[in-house]
């Protein structure tokens, strides 16, 4: 008749099961990141970043402006709320890249592993016109962008931070309206 | 024989923490399901303020949502609605409305959803009305 084995040759399983059922458990509810609803250094840069004011009172015509100059630059216009002086459009591309799609081929060639390639890009621009007393208005953009790759997981999903990027868009609004874009 | 009593055991476990884990969900479901924390969630999310300018108020809270780093997807000025996103390798949506309480106070309430879940963790709104309050230059008195 077999004993049973003694306690020390059992114990390392029960380590581990519970080791697993605590992981398990604690996925069930994530915390969101501190800084995720907290206003930082950052905040201001990022709004005179993403803000020109304009000599104006004509919010309408501002708004309009923003809405053609997004056109010209392929955007579709999604949402829209004059009285909240919001417009939302967004921007699908195809960013498969020929260099990038045979060193994904080659280095999966290598490895035995198939590796994906950048494949989609989503960008949503948001606009916002804010009237400041009765002589201005301010204009803030925010740029977002999302990419997916060939095996359709998302590999990225932030806030655009290049300044060149609203340069550029303040620039043709500024054309486009004749006035001068001054910043915050 | 005696190498598969501590398989069997760690097989038992795996599949009693797999059992867990869909209760887990299901129990989260249930707990929006009982009016007693439906009201505690409420209370989390929601702040009054005194002012009775409906436009004006939502104004502040895109500008807030912005400064935040969260991009605005939808507003609605005559539902007093707006609905934010904010992508920093996460999703973080809010939608916050805004409606009048009485003749001279608005009622705002902040529902937060982090990837999936939703957000049950009072700091967070606690955190925005801090900011929206700032901005607004009133303060964000709690619903009775």
């Amino acid at each position: 008749m077999n004993t049973i084995n003694t306690p020390k040759r059992t114990v390392w399983p029960v380590w581990l099961a519970l080791l697993v059922l605590t992981t398990l458990l604690a996925g069930c509810a994530p915390t969101i990141p501190n800084d995720a609803m907290t206003l930082t250094e950052d905040s201001l840069q990022e709004r005179q970043m993403q803000t020109r004011t304009f000599e104006t009172s004509d919010e309408a015509t501002l708004l309009s402006a923003s809405a053609a100059v997004l056109q010209d630059l392929g955007y579709l216009i999604e949402d829209s709320e004059t009285k909240c002086g919001l417009i939302v459009t967004s921007r699908d591309r195809d960013v498969t890249d020929a260099g990038e799609v045979l060193a994904a081929v080659l280095l999966g060639a290598l490895s035995g592993v198939p590796v994906p390639w950048d494949e989609h890009q989503r960008v949503i621009a948001s606009l916002v016109t804010r009237p400041i007393g009765d002589e201005k208005i301010a204009v803030r953009i925010t740029f977002q962008h999302m990419v997916w790759n060939s095996s359709k997981q998302l590999v990225r999903n932030e806030t655009i931070n290049d300044p060149e990027i609203y340069q550029e868009f303040f620039s043709k609004l500024s054309k486009s309206v004749f006035l001068t874009a001054h910043d915050l | 024989m005696k190498r598969l009593r501590p398989c069997l055991l760690l097989l038992c476990a795996l599949i009693v923490g797999t059992l867990l884990l869909g209760g887990c969900a299901q129990r989260q479901r249930e707990i929006f399901e009982t009016s007693e924390s439906q009201l505690a969630l409420r209370s989390m999310q929601t702040r009054v303020f005194d002012t009775d300018d409906k436009n004006t108020m939502l104004r502040t809270v895109i500008a807030t949502l912005q400064d935040l780093g969260f991009v605005v997807n939808e507003a609605d000025a005559d539902l007093g609605t707006v609905t934010a996103t904010k992508r920093s390798g996460y999703a973080l949506k809010v939608t916050v409305s805004v409606r009048p309480k009485g003749k001279t106070q608005m009622i705002v309430r902040a529902s937060a959803q982090y990837n999936i879940y939703i957000v049950e963790d009072p700091e967070p709104y606690q955190k925005f009305f801090a900011a929206l309050s700032k901005a607004a230059f009133l303060e964000a008195n709690q619903i009775e």
